[in-house]
């Protein structure tokens, strides 16, 4: 019904990534020091792609996702490469970065209920939105392209003319959802779309994020903590712990054979049909501002070994497709002598205290 | 109207009407109850020494004060239903007639005060929100806290040793002799008056009468603006639908303008009401220390007097004022926001 | 104990940037200065504030600025220096004892109220909230009119006209507290002991509720001392000869205004300004180191070290 949407295809070649982030680190200014919230993270999302982006809450999922799209709060600070279609967004001037957002990429926000302007009508939101990036299209054009994606949505036509609070979370959350895929963007950063709907609104939420590929082609990065929603609607999924992404490939590969112990444990404590206990992953995330040596995730790790604790990681191809940083799966001949030994854990209350 | 949901508007109104008539009813108890029965025989305290024990006695009865404190407060209930506020006690004239004849000068004092107030306090108030931190800034937002700070006759005292005198301007009175003598009362309102005349110089001498009075008034809720647009800014630009639109790529100016300013201004329409209460107070300030015959300073003469008719009248009419005003307040804010009328 | 106690006290100062702190800081150096001219008049002051001779010879009618009277004398040949010191323990009296009535009043009414509710919860709020709708300072006009006439023009009156206006907004927050303290499970568990209404009021309520009083009384004394001024200024407060008032002296300093004479309104004037900026001031520092919304906290700035080693992850998957 909605093939004919794909007004040309995107204009990428197969092979080139629509983005690629290069080591990307974000950090914050706080009075106790910086929290290195994103710390080295590298990705490629190819054309109509979506990537999951897993983690505990806190882990820098969400300061990724706005640090891809330059929206950070004061005293924030970004460095490394992020490659859109080829083009460094981190380096080009502040206006140029701005005038893409909204047309190449775009943002879906985790609560909908407080990101529409309260004293404009939906159609108002629409029309301010498509003059800003095509200011040529006449008001017939902008009306009748808001009105096609609204649909596509699946909001009547007969609200455009609606106020936000005439309508619900779920509704809400569709229509922040045509408004960043109304000028077909590229690339979007879907930021915890559901966790503020309720279950059933967040199957409809899950499967219009599905079919997004097929109307828009647009590659997202989907950013949730429920490994559930990314099962259903994503490609590949990244695994994030601490600032850093310590684990992607493809979603059945992942699913299927976890590398990283924290990949497992994640996977591990979701409940489904099949839960017979609660299984959950003891201590918490460490604190960012400084983190523990070695490979952050040691503390917590049940499988840790010697060199966990004092070497970082290297980041190596995964067996099976993607990345991988854990030295469970090499390289072997980095790793000094007797690092192979298990890691006498000093007790989880340490980490606890963290 | 295409407004959706305009239906329920008249509904917001008529509910918030209906509202304002068991409030008048309280306020109107209230100023009986400290008017009437706290301070004992008024008639003694206005005219004691003034007239014999006889005819006071007289006008006690015939103002009711000897008969029961229920059948008064009837009577008073009844009368202001009637639009009938009372007599004054010294000059024994209706209190509708003082409000006739000096309500109109607080009235163009009010208004003029207030259009001061809004031009110079919410653009004030948005670029300090909007610059926040910034040199200009830290300078408006001390203007607007001094602006509060200064008594209202300090204010004038200043403004009448330094720019009056140097420049030859008026500082009492609200036109000159000759003015008022001239134009003839069409609504009993001179400002208007003098208009509807087209008498030249006539507007002028009047305006310049206005205009140190109303600076003066102005700079008080001056001051209010500023801070509450700006608090207001602050808040709506941390917003998240700024940063949607932001996320959006709209414009910074369209963002700032459409998004955090508009909203920013809706709180102040409803906290415009509750400044009408802080312009009638420094309206009797303001009033006094230019010598504005308005209503202010008539009622600080009767309260000089020992009037308790008048100030009971006077007092009466401006609760009713504040009232109206809020209703009005809340009618306007109900077609600017549209989540309003739920 | 102590340390916390500190602590809670230097939080604005340690946690805000730049302008809120400097805010603070003027405002509660300017308030400090007041209060100790206050508190020390007799000492501070080279005159009384209602001494129009010294040493035999009798202070200069209207006399400008000079080396004997830095803000020189008024028509009522007073110094105008001392009545400015003067002043300051006037306004401090003045809204200290409101500030207390206000309490006295105002917080048991608001406790009995929240804890009862019923009618007397509905009367008493509609009373309040008609009381606050009204223009306060017409109302501390028609209640100083009132108690002069009852009590004469002294301090007492005046304060006690201060309270009237003041009253309902301890009521309500005190009322609301109760509302939403008295669901408290603390509270309950003592009901459920058997605690009377008097002793849950006094032993668990008060306490919860008592603390939000310090906000207010600093945010009410600012308006306080400009109502003060107003009703001097109107000749309804507090008499010349009975004490030094700023209102009542820029009253009749108004007079002189048209011949030049500047510095018998200059410095109250200039007093009440800064007594009251200084108040402004620091309720205006608290509340953007108190309120999150307008919070900025002293951010350290970001610095993001080279990178370390060669962990540049070598992502060039080609």
């Amino acid at each position: 019904m909605s093939i004919e949407l794909i007004d040309e295809p995107v204009g990428v070649h197969p092979q080139e990534p629509v983005i690629s982030a290069r080591d990307v680190r974000v950090w914050y200014g706080t009075t106790r020091g910086a929290i290195r919230a994103v710390d080295g993270v590298s990705f490629d999302l190819a054309p109509g792609e979506t990537l999951g982006l897993v983690g505990e809450s806190g882990c820098g999922k969400s300061t990724l996702g706005r640090g891809l799209m330059g929206l950070l709060p004061d005293g924030a600070k970004r460095d490394g490469q992020v490659l859109f279609k080829g083009r460094d967004i981190s380096s080009m001037s502040r206006k140029a970065a701005y005038q893409m957002r909204g047309r190449e990429l775009a943002m879906i926000f985790q609560e909908p209920m407080t990101r529409l302007n309260p004293l404009m009508r939906v159609s108002q939101h629409f029309e301010e939105t498509i003059k800003q990036h095509a200011p040529a299209l006449s008001r017939a054009e902008v009306r009748e392209r808001a009105l096609e994606t609204l649909r596509l949505i699946g909001i009547p036509p007969t609200r455009y003319k609606s106020y936000p609070h005439e309508f619900s979370g779920g509704m809400r959350q569709r229509l922040m959802i045509a408004l960043a895929l109304v000028l077909r963007p590229a690339f979007v950063v879907a930021d915890e779309p559901t966790t503020a709907l309720d279950v059933l609104v967040e199957a409809q939420i899950v499967q219009i994020l599905n079919d997004l590929r097929r109307n828009f082609g647009t590659s997202m990065l989907l950013i949730t903590h429920n490994v559930g929603i990314v099962a259903e609607a994503c490609d590949r999924m990244a695994v994030m712990y601490a600032g850093r992404i310590v684990e992607q490939g493809s979603v059945v590969d992942v699913f299927k054979n976890p590398r990283h112990p924290y990949t497992r444990a994640l996977l591990r404590s979701t409940i489904s049909l099949r839960t017979t206990g609660l299984n959950f992953i003891p201590g918490a995330p460490p604190d960012l501002v400084d983190p523990p040596d070695g490979c952050r995730f040691h503390p917590r790790c049940p499988d840790a070994m010697n060199v966990c604790a004092t070497h970082n990681p290297v980041n190596i191809e995964r067996p099976g497709g993607g990345r991988i940083e854990c030295w469970l799966s090499g390289p072997d001949d980095q790793i000094p002598a007797g690092g192979k030994q298990p890691l006498k854990q000093e007790g989880l209350a340490v980490a606890d205290e963290a | 109207m295409s407004r959706a949901g305009s239906g329920s508007l008249p509904r917001y109104i008529l509910q918030r009407a209906v509202l304002v008539i068991p409030m008048i009813w309280v306020i109107l108890t209230l100023v009986f109850v400290v008017l009437r029965v706290a301070p004992g025989d008024p008639v003694s305290a206005a005219l004691g020494g003034k007239l014999d024990q006889q005819a006071l006695d007289q006008r006690r009865e015939a103002l009711g004060f000897n008969r029961p404190l229920i059948a008064q407060y009837w009577d008073y209930l009844s009368s202001v239903v009637r639009f009938d506020f009372g007599t004054t006690f010294s000059d024994n004239q209706p209190v509708l007639h003082v409000i006739r004849d000096n309500g109109g000068a607080t009235l163009s004092l009010t208004l003029a005060a207030f259009l001061i107030a809004l031009l110079v306090g919410i653009p004030l108030g948005l670029v300090a929100g909007r610059y926040r931190d910034s040199a200009a800034d830290v300078v408006i937002r001390l203007f607007g806290i001094l602006t509060y700070a200064a008594p209202i006759f300090f204010v004038g005292f200043l403004l009448q040793v330094y720019v009056a005198k140097p420049l030859g301007l008026p500082t009492s009175g609200a036109a000159s002799p000759i003015t008022v003598f001239t134009v003839k009362p069409v609504t009993h309102i001179l400002l208007f008056d003098v208009f509807l005349s087209g008498n030249g110089t006539a507007i002028e001498d009047v305006l310049k009468h206005l205009l140190l009075p109303a600076v003066t008034l102005g700079l008080l809720i001056c001051g209010v603006f500023i801070r509450l647009v700006r608090v207001n800014i602050l808040q709506t630009m941390q917003s998240d639908y700024v940063e949607a639109a932001e996320a959006r790529g709209i414009d910074r100016g369209k963002v700032t303008w459409r998004h955090a300013f508009r909203n920013a201004l809706v709180p102040v329409i409803t906290v415009i009401g509750l400044q009408f209460a802080l312009l009638l107070g420094g309206a009797v300030l303001t009033e006094s220390t230019f010598n504005w015959p308005g209503l202010g300073q008539k009622l600080v003469v009767y309260i000089n007097d020992r009037d308790y008719g008048a100030v009971q009248g006077i007092v009466t009419i401006f609760a009713i004022a504040v009232v109206l005003i809020s209703l009005l307040v809340d009618i306007v804010n109900a077609l600017v926001d549209p989540r309003v009328r739920y | 104990m102590m340390r916390g106690l500190l602590g809670g006290l230097a939080k604005p100062f340690t946690q805000t940037a730049g302008l809120a702190r400097w805010m603070l800081v003027a405002g509660l150096v300017l308030t400090a200065a007041f209060v100790v001219m206050a508190v020390f008049a007799p000492w501070v002051a080279p005159y009384g504030f209602a001494q129009s001779a010294a040493d035999g010879a009798r202070f200069p009618k209207a006399g400008p600025p000079g080396a004997d009277h830095w803000f020189g004398t008024d028509r009522l040949f007073f110094d105008v220096l001392s009545r400015t010191i003067w002043g300051a323990r006037t306004a401090l009296e003045v809204v200290v004892l409101s500030i207390l009535f206000c309490v006295a009043i105002g917080v048991p009414l608001g406790l009995i109220s929240g804890y009862h509710g019923g009618w007397l919860d509905r009367i008493l709020v509609l009373v309040m909230d008609a009381v606050f709708a009204f223009p306060s300072f017409l109302l501390a006009i028609v209640f100083s009119f009132l108690l002069t006439n009852l009590l004469g023009g002294s301090v007492i009156a005046v304060a006690l006209s201060l309270t009237a206006i003041y009253i309902p907004q301890y009521f309500r927050v005190v009322r609301n507290t109760t509302v939403s303290a008295k669901e408290a499970t603390y509270v309950e568990a003592a009901r459920a002991m058997g605690a009377s209404d008097g002793v849950i009021m006094r032993r668990y309520l008060f306490g919860n509720v008592v603390q939000s009083v310090p906000v207010l009384g600093t945010l009410n004394a600012a308006d306080a001392i400009l109502t003060l001024a107003g009703l001097g200024f109107l000749g309804l407060g507090i008499q010349s000869t009975d004490a030094a008032e700023w209102g009542h002296d820029l009253n009749r300093a108004l007079a002189d205004a048209g011949s030049g004479i500047w510095w018998t309104g200059l410095f109250p004037g200039l007093a009440i300004v800064l007594l009251v900026t200084g108040l402004t001031l620091v309720g205006e520092g608290l509340n953007e180191t108190l309120n999150p919304t307008l919070r900025r906290r002293r951010l350290l700035p970001v610095v993001m070290p080279a990178r370390a080693e060669t962990t540049i992850t070598g992502e060039e998957q080609q």
